[in-house]
């Protein structure tokens, strides 16, 4: 016998179990399965998750190859327990043809760390005028079905109503960054007290909540499918909600950092807590773990936005938006939901696998841990801490916000088709 | 004191009451023939403008000059984004240099506290204007400014030294984008004063109901109850972001004239951060009334940044040595 056998591991937080793994699938779970001539995991009573799914990462590449790579920007989704990112279009030149969604995803490929699907721009070079060759990297070798202008607002009423319109031809759908740009003009962060005291330029919060509510408005109108990225306000929440309990076809991301971190710190002036949407206040932050817990927002998203050092040591408000995230998911997951009873480890497996995948119409990532099934896998030590060392994380850049906090829960494991793309110890 | 002044957030009310009675005492080296001290020989304060901003600059470079500071002026106009060097580079060439002091405006909130707070340098930072932040040693030359003019209608406190308590300040403009409004609202908290923010509503911050200041749209009604009025300087640049509609409305509805100095007390000062914009904000002949001790601020301005100076890098010994014979 061949293969790899996941020695006393717990599928979602349950019973200790041993999984062997052949030929990329699942091919039997139970207790004490013999381990002879095969290779042994010891999980010691690890967590087993369905490999995690990051349907917002920035990879950097093309373009600002100095903050990520694909190469470096999946090896860290792998240490963080990903074995799918959807790659956002922001890149340089943008992801708006098929040759640039081809190249991203080759670059995936041929990195092997995870699966990486590329997002296809809405508009051509994210300029929000007209419509970028969506068909055409639908039906390109990244068969693109997330289309998104990321780091921009699809704020043209017109644009985006076509633009909704027209990804139902190939199962697609619009993930849209909900941001007014009129009202949003050289904003630093969330607009309010705090805002108000530093003299920073304020982000309010019905920038997002308009366009989230026209959007809602127009999907019904339409019968079409909608994203919603890092969804940041209780307003947005609410918006989500009612939409959701009239039958919208909508999801919502929220991000793991507007899960833990709020705007207070922006009191620092230190950039590595400048994002965008930015953080927001404590009720903000309590309403979106709430709605995480019941499923109103349906996944976590990580806004993954590695940036170089000189583009964040700097003054707040030349600094670049974005923090790292693929590596800290989890584990802020695990704080903010887990340790705070919101969410079991099924609820886990299910807002960052389960419906991610789905949302993006992956088929063989997200599924259920049984015989028969691709072994995409994650191994999680629910018990053990870590301390955060933007030095140790496996992304080029440093812009952690989570620097030096200790965090819950440490990856084991992660197996992408049944092959190890990161091991904490050794195989035996 | 804390080690920097970045915001008068930071400065408690006996550290206030210390900068301005320091600043009194210092304020006597103006009056003499040879307006030089010792204090600071051999100290170098560097003046880091990235901003310009003339007055505020010379201020600072009399102050430390009176003191005997070596004072170097750096102006690096433009910010890290458009060109040149990083405030982080900036920051560890004048820490190579040996800067004690570091004076530093910057059109960016923060910058100031990013140079006190990132590791890059070891010196004393002073706050002197960050974007729409703080100002904080304009609070503090207003309120030795008040200080001085209206000493005999502060009110006794509990306990401890009369500040400015019970004085009524107006603070009438653009508030939302003022970075003196900010500092003079926390100092003239902290020294007992009440604080009344005049602005069109498109001029006052989010959140401004929790300031711990009176609130109001407009002026006439203010202008018999208070000891003071500041007059915040219009940018021209607001014209265009439809704060109001144009600057005859502004200065129809809150400019300073004739007809308004006459609805103030007979006491009661007025006050401006410079430069004015006559005819906007403030006509000429209020900016030029008797009530008027615009030009006493700048004079002041330089007592209070030499007692700043001199509490940062020289805290511990006296502000006037014996053989000067002052006390």
């Amino acid at each position: 016998m061949s293969g790899l056998v996941l020695r006393r591991v717990r599928p979602l937080g349950g019973d200790e179990v041993d999984v062997l793994i052949q030929d990329g699938l699942i091919a039997a779970i139970g207790a004490e399965l013999p381990v002879t001539e095969v290779d042994v995991i010891e999980g010691n009573g690890a967590v087993l998750l369905p490999g995690l799914v990051d349907l917002h990462t920035h990879l950097r590449e093309p373009g600002r190859e100095d903050a990520e790579t694909v190469e470096s920007g999946t090896f860290a989704a792998a240490r963080g327990g990903f074995t799918a990112v959807f790659a956002m279009a922001n890149t340089t030149p943008v992801a708006d043809s098929a040759a640039v969604v081809e190249q991203v995803w080759r670059l995936g490929q041929e990195a092997g760390h995870c699966d990486v699907h590329p997002v296809g721009a809405v508009s051509v070079g994210l300029r929000g005028e007209q419509l970028a060759e969506l068909g055409t990297m639908a039906d390109s070798a990244a068969q693109v079905r997330v289309f998104s202008d990321d780091g921009h607002c699809v704020s043209d009423a017109l644009l985006m109503r076509r633009a909704l319109e027209y990804v139902k031809a190939f199962d697609g759908v619009v993930a849209q960054h909900a941001q007014e740009p009129s009202l949003t003009a050289g904003a630093d962060m969330n607009e309010g007290a705090v805002s108000a005291s530093l003299g920073l330029r304020g982000w309010p919060r019905v920038a997002e909540e308009a366009i989230i509510a026209r959007d809602l408005m127009l999907t019904e109108y339409l019968g079409s499918r909608l994203h919603l990225c890092h969804v940041s306000t209780a307003g947005s929440v609410e918006l989500v909600r009612q939409a959701k309990a009239r039958g919208v076809d909508v999801s919502a991301e929220v991000t793991p950092h507007h899960l833990m971190l709020t705007e207070e710190f922006a009191r620092s002036y230190d950039p590595v807590f400048k994002v965008n949407p930015p953080l927001r206040t404590a009720s903000d932050l309590e309403a979106l773990r709430e709605a995480l817990a019941d499923g109103t927002i349906d996944v976590v998203g990580t806004d993954h936005a590695p940036h170089a050092d000189e583009d964040k040591d700097s003054e707040w408000s030349c600094a670049s938006f974005g923090m790292l995230g693929l590596q800290t998911a989890l584990s802020v997951v695990v704080e903010a939901m887990v340790r705070t009873g919101r969410l079991d480890w099924a609820g886990i497996a299910d807002r960052m696998s389960i419906r991610p995948a789905s949302i993006g119409r992956l088929t063989d990532q997200g599924r259920p841990i049984a015989v028969g099934e691709p072994a995409n896998l994650t191994l999680v030590d629910a018990e053990a801490d870590w301390v955060v060392d933007p030095l140790e994380l496996g992304s080029l850049s440093r812009n952690s916000p989570f620097a030096g906090r200790t965090l819950p829960a440490v990856i084991v494991a992660t197996l992408l088709r049944g092959r190890p793309t990161y091991l904490k110890g050794a195989v035996r | 004191m804390k080690r920097h002044l970045l915001s008068t957030a930071d400065l408690d009310r006996s550290d206030a009451l210390l900068v301005l009675d320091t600043a009194e005492e210092l304020a006597r080296v103006a009056d003499r023939p040879i307006k030089k001290m010792p204090t600071l020989r051999g100290r170098t304060v560097v003046n880091l403008f990235y901003e310009d901003s003339t007055r505020t600059r010379i201020s600072f470079e009399a102050a430390a000059k009176r003191l005997s500071a070596d004072v170097i002026n750096f102006s690096a106009k433009g910010s890290s984004v458009s060109k040149g060097e990083s405030l982080k580079d900036t920051a560890l060439t004048l820490a190579a240099m040996g800067a004690d002091a570091v004076v530093v405006r910057h059109s960016m909130s923060g910058a100031p506290h990013r140079l006190a707070h990132a590791d890059w340098l070891d010196a004393h930072v002073i706050n002197a204007g960050d974007g729409t932040h703080e100002h904080p040693t304009q609070a503090l030359l207003d309120a030795f400014t008040l200080r001085r003019h209206l000493r005999d209608r502060v009110e006794t406190p509990a306990s401890g030294a009369p500040a400015l308590d019970g004085l009524h300040v107006a603070i009438v403009g653009d508030v939302l984008h003022s970075r003196v409004a900010r500092s003079n609202v926390h100092l003239l908290n902290t020294l007992g004063a009440r604080v009344t923010l005049v602005a069109p509503p498109t001029l006052m911050p989010m959140n401004i109901e929790d300031w711990s200041c009176e609130l109001s749209y407009a002026l006439d009604p203010v202008l018999p109850e208070v000891d003071a009025v500041m007059m915040l300087r219009v940018q021209s640049e607001r014209m265009d972001g439809s704060f109001f509609p144009s600057a005859r409305e502004y200065s129809r509805r809150y400019g300073l004239d004739e007809r308004r100095l006459n609805l103030m007390a007979e006491h009661a000062l007025v006050m401006h951060p410079g430069p004015m914009n006559r005819g906007l904000e403030i006509s000429a002949s209020a900016a030029d009334s008797p009530r008027s001790v615009i030009v006493e601020q700048v004079r002041n301005g330089v007592s209070v940044r030499m007692a700043v100076l001199y509490l940062l890098l020289s805290g511990s010994e006296p502000a006037i040595g014996h053989q000067e014979g002052v006390a």
